[in-house]
Formats: structure tokens, C-alpha cells, sequence
């Protein structure tokens, strides 16, 4: 089964010290928020960004998701702050 | 209706002109140049911002506002270019352009357009100061601005 990628923006990223990972999938009906607390469970800079969800947003194939969305069989999750804008 | 990403330094004189020149009959055309600025809100000197994007959906941001300024403004042409990467100071980072008939549609639309861009867009910055670097959180001043229009407008920013 094709592995799921993930990619980190803004603050997200340089506090995981990566902008882009693949992992093994999650069964497909675990939630974006599911997948969070997975990384976050690895410690170091993946639980300082990761601890707090209400800070993050999600796109699930480039798309904007709520945490609760499940994974299903998409190819791209990617975690990030809020937008700023331009 | 044209929109693009640039990750290099543009002119937007160059890009007015090119786009007026394509007009018709058109009465009216409106722009906007947004520079960055070489002092944060907090006074101390910037040596660079930086706009993170997240490729295609950065892009298509920026395309569905300018297709919303387009059904909602009897506007007949528009461009919207946005800088992303490192950006000096006093360098474009936003230019926006539209032509109507009339010149109210014009500068509504222009106004719309960056009102909707500044928090909407896909789009994270951070200003270098003294190797400093820090992430920008959007204005209060910048959401009021956008909430003007928010009538018509769906919230899809991922905020």
C-alpha cells in the first residue's frame, strides 16, 4: 500500500526540523487528528509543534479539512498555523 | 482574469502597462502595488520578509478570490500578481489590477481583491530582523478590513 506524505509549513516546519515526510498509512478511517497525536507521540520538535491542535490547521490533498476528517485514501496530508494572508 | 505567483522580482509598471494595453473599451482601470515595508509593527528594521506558499493551493487561493471579485464586480479584466520567498524591502510584493467600463466597479473590485488576498491568500510570513526571525499573525486590523465584504463571502482559508 502507497505510503501517505506529509508536509509542514511556517512554524510547523522548522520546529519539526522537515518540511516533508512519508509515513506508513493510517488505517483509513483514523482522522487528520489522529494522525497528529501519532507524530506527536515521537517526542522532541514533532511534540513541541504538534501539542497543541488548536494551533494547527489541516489540507488534505491540497484541499482544507477539519482535524476530525478522516484520512481515507488520500496521498498528501499537510500541517501548518493558520494562514496570514498576503 | 490572469493571477500568477512570482518568485522573482517584478515591475509592476511594465505590468499595468501590458495590461491596459490588452483593453478594449473599457473607461476604467484601477491598481494597486503593496511594497514590503523596511519597519515591522514594532518600529525595528526588517531586512527581509519572507512568504511561504504552499505550491498549487497558494495559487488556487488566489485564483477563486479573483474569480469572486469577478462574479461579484462588473469588472471586465483583471491581474493579480503576488511575490512569495525572500522579499527586500521597498520591492512589490502584491500588484493587483482591473478595468471596468465605469470606474466604480474598478476600484471596488481592486479594494475587494487585496481586502480578501491580505487574509485569505495561502500565505505564512515571517521578518528577518538582526537574524532574528519571526512569523507574522494576521491583523486585527487586516480581518475587519476583509470582514467588510464577508456578507458574500465564504470562509474557506482554513482559519
Amino acid at each position: 500500500m502507497a505510503e501517505l506524505t506529509i508536509v509542514y509549513f511556517a512554524w510547523v516546519r522548522e520546529v519539526i526540523g522537515r518540511d516533508e515526510e512519508q509515513v506508513e498509512r493510517p488505517a483509513p478511517d483514523s482522522s487528520v487528528a489522529d494522525l497528529i497525536a501519532t507524530l506527536a507521540a515521537r517526542g522532541g520538535g514533532y511534540a513541541q509543534a504538534l501539542e497543541d491542535p488548536t494551533r494547527l490547521r489541516a489540507a488534505i490533498d491540497q484541499r482544507f479539512a477539519p482535524l476530525d476528517t478522516p484520512i481515507g485514501d488520500a496521498r498528501e496530508v499537510a500541517l501548518f498555523p493558520p494562514v496570514t494572508g498576503g | 482574469m490572469q493571477v500568477e505567483l512570482a518568485q522573482a522580482p517584478f515591475e509592476p509598471s511594465l505590468r499595468l502597462a501590458a495590461f491596459s494595453a490588452a483593453l478594449e473599451d473599457e473607461g476604467a482601470v484601477v491598481s494597486f502595488t503593496g511594497r514590503a515595508r523596511g519597519r515591522g509593527a514594532d518600529g525595528a528594521a526588517v531586512s527581509s520578509l519572507v512568504l511561504e506558499c504552499y505550491r498549487g493551493v497558494t495559487l488556487q487561493s488566489m485564483k477563486a478570490i479573483a474569480a469572486d471579485a469577478h462574479s461579484r464586480f462588473a469588472i471586465t479584466a483583471s491581474i493579480v500578481i503576488h511575490r512569495a520567498g525572500p522579499i527586500a524591502p521597498g520591492e512589490p510584493i502584491v500588484f493587483v489590477a482591473t478595468a471596468a467600463r465605469h470606474r466604480r466597479a474598478a476600484f471596488e473590485a481592486a479594494d475587494y481583491l487585496m481586502d480578501r488576498l491580505k487574509t485569505e491568500a495561502v500565505f505564512w510570513k515571517r521578518e528577518e530582523h538582526d537574524g532574528i526571525s519571526t512569523w507574522i499573525e494576521p491583523t486585527a486590523r487586516d480581518r475587519e478590513d476583509a470582514q467588510r465584504w464577508r456578507d458574500k463571502v465564504n470562509d474557506n482559508a482554513g482559519n
